[in-house]
């Protein structure tokens, strides 16, 4: 758990979504699976892809390109579907997002973290802890608590039904 | 080196064993203030039974004794003060009133408020304690020495232990000349405990000789009780010269003979009785038949006579059951979370096991498939055992209510009283639980807005004394929980007024009355004019429905403007595992809750074409509606010629949802699909299949309303499509 103030190093999973590099803290990654069939639950947001068998529990997955407004994850041989434990309101859940491919484990002090821009990025600044920088390139590190706060999905739930709810009217 | 000695070992302080005894006596303590409480309000309905007073007393005793041993020094003394007082009570110096119980009561509540101190942190005025124990000795004195042993003395029967009583109870045949109804000896002898009477008629005369002024019955009652002999005998004081009277005990609380007594066949207990001689008895024991049969059959005893030492049999056998339970005490308390993880771990033991059993059926091997079946069978067993674990009766919740009720109609200047039945029915602990604080809401808006003052409840003809009416009652897989009250009823217009004014309806909104009473569910809806410390902010309905839909449960509303309302809350038995009915369509797998499933009928391709794109279904003449599940859920792919539709029962109306397979029975071991679903509409749950792939489980109910309203959209003139 570090903030940008503390001089302590931290470690992230960085994943890629197309062609840009994210990542997570380790503490909130319980595992990371192989693309399994995932089941549709009917009438749900886009992004919601549906829900996985882990191990007798069902989980639900995540298809975060298509949360941060990019296209839909195809399945490929590097897809993986990232477990995350998500803390809201005091609760823990755990929650799959699906992602192109993961790539390693990273050690990054604060000093080589900056705070999020503004603008600049095609998402929700709220997401966004810090960028990372390692080797020239920028790593997006995401608060993945924020991305799927209740307040973002209740939001979600709601544009999504009215605009069901428009196209019927129109 | 100083240190050294001072060094103590955690085991042997004090301090700590004190610890770690008020950590044990926690739950005890909270069990004793609530017997207190209910033994309390007994009281109050009966404040001469001095077995309440003794229920009182011990549960003072036990806080007293428990809380000095754990250290809880104040609560101690404080229960023995109050102990003091009611001695006096008990030996008759005093009476309970109302204003005695009402300090008792709020003396209790000072004990549970000091015990919260310390096991909650949340903190209490000490000073109260004072004042409390300061009003018990004005209000009653102490018990002079003198006095306590006087009672013991008076006290002629061995103590609490019951025992059976055979009494035989003949009038003369002028008792009724004597203006003295035998029946109502009777009837004051069943207040003395349990009670059996059997008349005995073989002495009333053919009718050419019957004289109705002559009473020629005469009565055998098999009486099990505590009060002793000369309670009985009162009974019976003031006829003492008109009756011939018996009485025998049979069965001496806890007499080391106890045992023998119960299994006393009918023979020896007529024989007993001289009801039967020893020959005649031996004749009849020689036939084959059952021997109260017999007797009759032979004339040697009256068939009054037989039925009569049957009772016997019955008191003796259940004073004997009992015992046996008060003695073996036979309950263990278990931590909830260890019943949890037993729960679960049988949930995946389900999972396992069907997984076994499907395995099995596409292997074919013999041996596999009888082994498959055993270790069904036997999960099956170990499912509904370990569920039963976690169902407690729900009259605990029942009376807890007795309270509020009471304080609230104080509070209110209402007058009410709450009654209940069903009370051992049982009901999941968890959804008990989360029962209590909906539960609570509406018995509150049922005093506060439904039962009217005493004043215009006598002006409009009705008991001064409104009845709340609690009743809990299994109905196939859910529980009914009824709150009745005899109140004025619900305002159809005020709420239709209302709701106009929240803008909740439009005012020219056709509505039925379901319809009408779902709206107080909205959020700050209320009619009150006025907000009290109970109600009117509209909070209490709305709490009632979030809880109901969190145990997927549902609640149903009927009132009569003027004579009262009835609120019916429908809850499943179980929250685990429900017994599904498994459907395909494409690859997708759903789940209907069985309990809702009615029949299945076929659909092919033809039939639906000639339906003319209204989807209508003949089913034995009678019209059936269906709904096309794969056009509900977009799933992809070309219907198969030969659908299913599976016909449900929701609110009496029958729907049907086609769907490509019925593959059958599944036992569903429920998943919950987290807080990201929350909202879904249609879905409930989830569970994994044999094969590891994950079915849907279908909320039918929320199904129908959705496409009810998309019918609506869609009739209005909107393509909703989705």
């Amino acid at each position: 758990m570090s903030t940008a103030g503390t001089a302590t190093t931290t470690q992230y999973l960085t994943f890629k979504l197309a062609d840009e590099i994210f990542a997570l803290d380790i503490s909130k990654v319980r595992e990371v699976l192989d693309f399994t069939s995932i089941t549709r639950v009917p009438r749900t947001p886009e992004f919601m892809r549906g829900v996985i068998n882990l191990r007798g529990s069902v989980v639900p997955v995540a298809d975060l390109r298509l949360k941060f407004g990019m296209t839909r994850t195809e399945k490929t041989v590097n897809t993986c579907v990232i477990i995350v434990e998500v803390t809201v309101d005091n609760e823990t859940t755990i929650l799959g997002a699906l992602a192109d491919s993961v790539q390693e484990v990273l050690e990054l002090g604060a000093e080589n973290i900056e705070p999020a821009p503004k603008i600049g990025t095609r998402l929700n600044t709220e997401f966004i802890r810090g960028m990372g920088k390692q080797n020239e390139t920028f790593i997006i590190i995401l608060d993945i608590d924020k991305v799927f706060s209740i307040d973002e999905l209740a939001l979600v739930q709601a544009t999504e039904k009215a605009a069901r709810t428009a196209k019927a009217e129109a | 080196m100083d240190e050294i000695d001072n060094q103590y070992c955690e085991d042997e302080s004090p301090e700590k064993i004190a610890e770690k005894l008020r950590a044990t006596f926690k739950d005890e303590a909270y069990e004793l203030c609530a017997e207190l409480e209910n033994a309390l309000l007994a009281l109050e309905e009966n404040p001469g039974d001095p077995d309440v007073v003794n229920r009182i007393f011990r549960a003072l005793h036990t806080i007293k004794g428990s809380g000095a041993v754990c250290g809880f020094e104040e609560i101690a003394r404080f229960a023995h003060e109050v102990e003091t007082c009611y001695d006096s009570i008990r030996s008759g110096k005093a009476s309970a009133t109302k204003r005695v119980i009402d300090l008792t009561l709020t003396a209790r509540d000072q004990i549970q408020a000091l015990l919260d101190e310390y096991y909650y942190h949340r903190p209490a005025d000490a000073s109260k304690t004072g004042l409390i124990v300061s009003r018990f000795r004005e209000l009653l004195p102490g018990p002079s020495p003198a006095g306590a042993r006087e009672q013991r003395e008076q006290a002629g029967a061995p103590g609490p232990g019951a025992a059976i009583y055979r009494i035989r109870f003949r009038p003369g045949p002028d008792i009724l000349a004597h203006d003295m109804n035998p029946l109502s000896f009777l009837d004051e002898l069943r207040r003395l405990g349990s009670c059996t009477v059997v008349a005995q008629t073989e002495a009333i005369p053919y009718l050419e000789n019957f004289k109705p002024e002559s009473c020629h019955t005469y009565w055998d009652a098999i009486l099990t009780t505590d009060q002793g002999r000369d309670a009985i005998e009162d009974v019976f004081i003031f006829a003492k010269d008109r009756i011939e009277l018996t009485i025998e005990v049979i069965d001496e609380g806890g007499g080391a003979d106890s045992e023998e007594t119960a299994h006393r066949r009918i023979g020896d207990i007529l024989l007993e009785r001289g009801d039967l001689s020893a020959e005649d008895l031996q004749k009849a024991l020689h036939t084959k038949k059952r021997l109260g049969e017999a007797l009759v059959e032979s004339g040697a005893v009256s068939p009054g006579k037989v039925e009569s030492a049957l009772a016997e049999q019955e008191h003796a056998r259940e004073l004997r059951v009992q015992r046996r339970a008060t003695e073996s005490s036979s309950s263990i308390r278990v931590a909830t979370d260890k019943l949890d993880k037993l729960v679960n771990l049988v949930g995946e033991l389900v999972t396992v096991q069907a997984r076994l059993t499907q395995t099995a059926q596409t292997n074919g091997a013999p041996e596999l498939t009888s082994i498959a079946e055993e270790v069904e069978r036997l999960t099956g067993s170990l499912r509904d055992t370990t569920m039963n674990i976690r169902m407690l009766p729900i009259g605990t919740t029942f009376s807890k209510f007795r309270r509020v009720v009471r304080d609230l109609s104080a509070e209110l200047g209402k007058e009410a009283e709450l009654t209940a039945d069903g009370a051992e029915t049982e009901l999941d602990k968890t959804v008990i639980e989360r029962m209590y604080d909906p539960l609570v809401h509406i018995i509150r808006n049922c005093i506060d807005h439904g039962i009217e003052p005493p004043a215009r409840r006598q002006a409009a003809g009705k008991p001064k004394k409104g009845t709340i009416h609690l009743s809990a009652i299994h109905s196939g897989a859910s529980v009914l929980i009824r709150v009745d009250d005899d109140g004025a009823g619900m305002d159809a217009g005020a709420i239709r007024a209302k709701a106009v004014q929240k803008g909740l309806i439009q005012p020219n909104a056709e509505l039925s009355e379901r319809e009408l009473w779902d709206l107080i569910f909205a959020p700050g809806f209320s009619t009150a004019e006025t907000v009290t410390g109970v109600s009117g902010r509209g909070v209490g309905m709305d709490v009632v429905k979030r809880a109901m839909d969190s145990l997927r449960g549902a609640i149903e509303i009927t009132s009569r403007k003027g004579q009262g309302s009835t609120i019916t809350l429908k809850l499943p038995l179980t929250l685990a595992i429900i017994a599904g009915f498994l459907t395909r369509i494409g690859s997708e797998h759903f789940i209907f809750p069985l309990s809702l499933v009615e029949e299945c009928v076929e659909l092919t391709a033809a039939s639906s074409a000639k339906s003319h794109g209204r989807n209508l279904a003949n089913v034995r003449g009678r019209i059936v509606p269906y709904i096309r599940l794969r056009e509900l859920f977009s799933i992809n792919g070309r219907s198969p010629s030969l659908e299913q539709i599976v016909i449900v029962s929701v609110n009496g109306q029958r729907v049907g949802l086609v769907v490509d397979v019925v593959v059958g029975e599944h036992q569903t071991v429920l998943k919950s699909l987290g807080r990201f679903y929350h909202g879904v509409e249609g879905i409930s749950g989830a569970t994994i299949l044999g094969d590891g792939t994950v079915a849907l489980i279908l909320d039918i109910p929320q199904l129908l309303r959705v496409v009810e309203q998309r019918e609506d959209r869609s009739a209005k003139g909107a393509d909703p499509g989705f």
